[in-house]
């Protein structure tokens, strides 16, 4: 283990460019800690996004050597091995400064795929029961951890070249609604979601599940929706 | 094009691209069983002239592609070239009707 990083981080907007930054090598050190070293020890005008430090609250996703990353558990043991990190905001969002994107694309996009759960029952009545073997409810628990980071997005080819697809965490989203029984808007959400700019753009190229530091497999529920879509499209109900 | 057509040709395109799949496969071995001891104009005529089994396999396998390439063309147009609407909807068409009528031509060719 050297005694120092080479750190290149990206300053400004889209017309930015890398700033080079020496920073002390730590035992069990994390990409977070560097960037938070450098705001704190060198540069108090790096801006950069973190919350809880322990991966539950998705907001500290950077491209970390060319590759999309939650910063807070991402060992610099595994990532820099030689000593060199690069650091760039999360790609496929606009730039607001430094390491920051502007990420309401990507979540108005959750809420273009129906995103939001929508009840069939009041408070006063019964429980749901949901069987937890149910093949349903393993579908929904397979996609539910989503942290919003927004890893799988910034790794995607197609949300590149088609602007208006509504990507990978949107889709997952939708299939855990699309299997949760107690959900009333299944049919407007297939509609939400099939089509060119929905899960039918996807080429099932697999860097969204490859990414995806929840270990969640979106193309997976991708897949699902597809086949949902299509059943409904043959039925003549989309 | 509406969701629903949109759908019913993405499912469309993958069904033929599972008889495409046996259509090459059957092909394949066609091939390897055909290129012993040579390959020869005659040989391969004496096996299809008049031959329905191989006329009805060759139709299909040609209405396959005729599926199949359009629809998987104005996706990858709309993808990388953002054409869009009736236009290309009538190019792909055409391009569909182009593909059928060279490969039904090759198919009577051997067949008659
Ligand atoms: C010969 C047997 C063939 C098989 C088994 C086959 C199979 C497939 C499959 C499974 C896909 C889906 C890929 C995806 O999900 O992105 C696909 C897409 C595609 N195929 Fe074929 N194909 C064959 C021949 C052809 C031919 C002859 C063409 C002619 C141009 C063609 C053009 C395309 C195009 C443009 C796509 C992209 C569509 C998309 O990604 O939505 N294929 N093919
Ligand atoms: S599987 Fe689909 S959503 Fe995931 S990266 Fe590939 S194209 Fe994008
Ligand atoms: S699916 Fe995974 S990579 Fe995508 S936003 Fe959710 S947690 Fe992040
Ligand atoms: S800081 Fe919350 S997930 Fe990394």
């Amino acid at each position: 283990m050297s005694d120092f990083l080479t750190v290149r981080v990206w300053r400004g907007d889209e017309q930015g460019g890398f700033q080079t930054f020496e920073v002390p090598r730590l035992e069990s050190q994390t990409v977070l800690d560097v960037v938070s070293h450098i705001q704190r020890q060198l540069d108090p005008t790096l801006a950069y996004r973190f919350a809880c430090r322990v991966g539950m609250c998705g907001s500290c996703a950077m491209t970390v050597n060319g590759k999309a990353r939650w910063t807070c558990r991402t060992h610099v043991a595994k990532v820099a091995a030689d000593g060199n990190l690069e650091l760039a905001p999360l790609a496929h969002l606009p730039v607001v400064r430094d390491l920051v994107t502007d990420m309401s694309a990507f979540f108005d996009k959750w809420a273009r795929a129906r995103g939001q759960f929508h009840p069939t029952a009041t408070r006063k009545d019964p429980f749901a029961r949901i069987r937890p073997d149910s093949a349903q409810r393993i579908n929904a628990d397979a996609g539910i951890e989503c942290i919003g980071c927004g890893v799988c997005y910034a790794s995607c080819d197609v949300v590149q070249w088609r602007p208006d697809y509504l990507g990978p965490a949107a889709l997952n989203r939708a299939w855990t609604l699309v299997n949760d029984e107690r959900d009333g808007a299944q049919a407007e959400r297939l509609r939400a979601v099939a089509g060119d700019a929905g899960c039918h753009a996807c080429h099932t190229h697999l860097s969204c599940t490859e990414r995806c530091p929840k270990h969640i497999s979106p193309t997976a529920g991708i897949a699902g929706l597809k086949r949902a879509a299509m059943k409904a499209a043959l039925r003549g109900d989309l | 094009m509406n969701t629903r057509t949109e759908v019913r040709l993405w499912a469309a395109q993958r069904i033929s691209a599972m008889v495409l799949g046996v259509c090459v496969f059957v092909h394949l071995i066609t091939i390897m069983v055909a290129m012993r001891g040579g390959l020869s104009a005659a040989e391969i005529l004496e096996r299809t002239q008049g031959n329905w089994a191989w006329f009805v396999f060759y139709v299909v396998f040609v209405a396959a592609v005729v599926v199949h390439a359009p629809i998987g063309l104005r996706t990858i147009i709309e993808e990388w070239l953002g054409w869009r609407g009736t236009w290309l909807d009538i190019l792909l068409v055409v391009l569909a009707a182009a593909l059928g009528l060279w490969g039904l031509r090759a198919v009577w060719a051997v067949f008659a």
